[in-house]
């Protein structure tokens, strides 16, 4: 008995350890999901004059994508984006994080673009509200408005086909 | 003599168990740097002392998501400096600290506070080390108990030291090896 408590004891510390491998301390879970997505009025990126609203989007489901031209991950998810644009499954908007207009311009002309338009947070303030901490973040807002589901870091192939595809299926029935 | 190996295995238990419960009562070590302030904001410095000192008490409660180890007033990071920005924006709009770490909250979580609130979810955060703790006042408890049991049926007077040495001094031509009960117990 008395030979079994250390041994115990090592078990126990050994499922913490096994716990502790699996957990992502990078990935903080959003306080947003299942809330009404925040609400700004940003001007559109290359569209004179046009302010976009969230609520424009009631009644579909669709991405908010964070990116920034000065963000080296967000030209890794990039391809996967433009390939996620042609299967016009939902809108992507753009959330263009802390970037200045000329450079985001020449980065869509260069690798694409695959939103419907890009929102110009300048200073980063809707980058606050929305909790972004790093980009690229991608955000699956729902019909209602509210936050269904937040991802950080770049999309990866995995993530695409093993999360958001089927999550975006199931809010579009 | 007793023998010494359940001693020194209570000793190892007691040692791994301390181990455990400092490592778990250890606080997130805060930011080295809290004194550097980012070179960007000297003329905020400049300008308002008094408004400063606040900004700065309340981002060195908020941790940086960036680089999680260190604080918001600690952090060079882009985002750490715009939160001191918010931080200061709000607090000249007549915002409270209370409204201000509510503000955090609502936006990065409870991961945002380096005092996180006592919740379901962060109970063990909380009472993990005070049951490691009450585990090893258990354990040494009942450590020192079996030693004074032990203590108690091995009472040795100086005329029973003597004797003994006496009959080791007698039996030194006998080969120990071969009887080994002779070290034990006996």
């Amino acid at each position: 008995m008395k030979r079994l408590i250390p041994l115990g004891i090592f078990g126990v510390l050994i499922v913490f350890l096994v716990i502790g491998l699996s957990l992502k301390p990078k990935e903080i879970p959003s306080p947003l999901i299942g809330k009404v997505a925040p609400t700004f009025s940003l001007p559109v990126l290359n569209q004179e004059n046009q302010i976009f609203t969230p609520s424009e989007m009631l009644g579909k489901v669709w991405l908010l994508n964070v990116w920034a031209s000065w963000c080296v991950s967000c030209r890794a998810e990039h391809p996967l984006l433009n390939e996620l644009a042609k299967m016009k499954l939902v809108p992507i908007l753009g959330l263009n994080y802390k970037d200045q207009d000329p450079a985001a311009l020449k980065w869509l002309t260069e690798l694409g673009n695959p939103y419907d338009l890009s929102i110009v947070d300048a200073k980063g303030l809707v980058g606050i509200d929305y909790g972004v901490y790093g980009v690229p973040e991608t955000f699956v807002i729902d019909q209602t408005g509210k936050v269904a589901f937040k991802h950080i870091g770049p999309i990866t192939p995995d993530s695409m086909q093993k999360t958001l595809l089927p999550l975006i299926a199931k809010l579009n029935k | 003599m007793m023998p010494m190996r359940p001693r020194y295995k209570n000793f190892l238990m007691i040692y791994f168990l301390v181990c455990i419960s400092s490592l778990c009562l250890g606080q997130p070590s805060q930011s080295q740097n809290k004194d550097q302030q980012v070179i960007k904001e000297a003329p905020f410095l400049a300008s308002n002392p008094a408004l400063e000192v606040k900004v700065k008490e309340i981002a060195e409660e908020l941790r940086c998501l960036v680089c999680q180890n260190e604080t918001i007033a600690g952090s060079h990071a882009e985002l750490a400096i715009d939160l001191r920005n918010q931080i200061r924006t709000q607090l000249q709009s007549g915002g409270t600290k209370e409204s201000i770490l509510q503000y955090m909250v609502e936006r990065y979580g409870d991961f945002v506070l380096y005092n996180p609130p006592f919740k379901a979810k962060t109970s063990l955060l909380w009472l993990g080390p005070l049951a490691l703790l009450l585990l090893s006042l258990f354990v040494l408890r009942n450590y020192l108990r079996q030693q004074k049991n032990t203590n108690k049926t091995a009472v040795y007077d100086s005329a029973d030291l003597a004797q003994a040495r006496e009959l080791l001094r007698q039996s030194k031509p006998v080969n120990h090896l071969s009887n080994p009960s002779m070290t034990k117990d006996n």
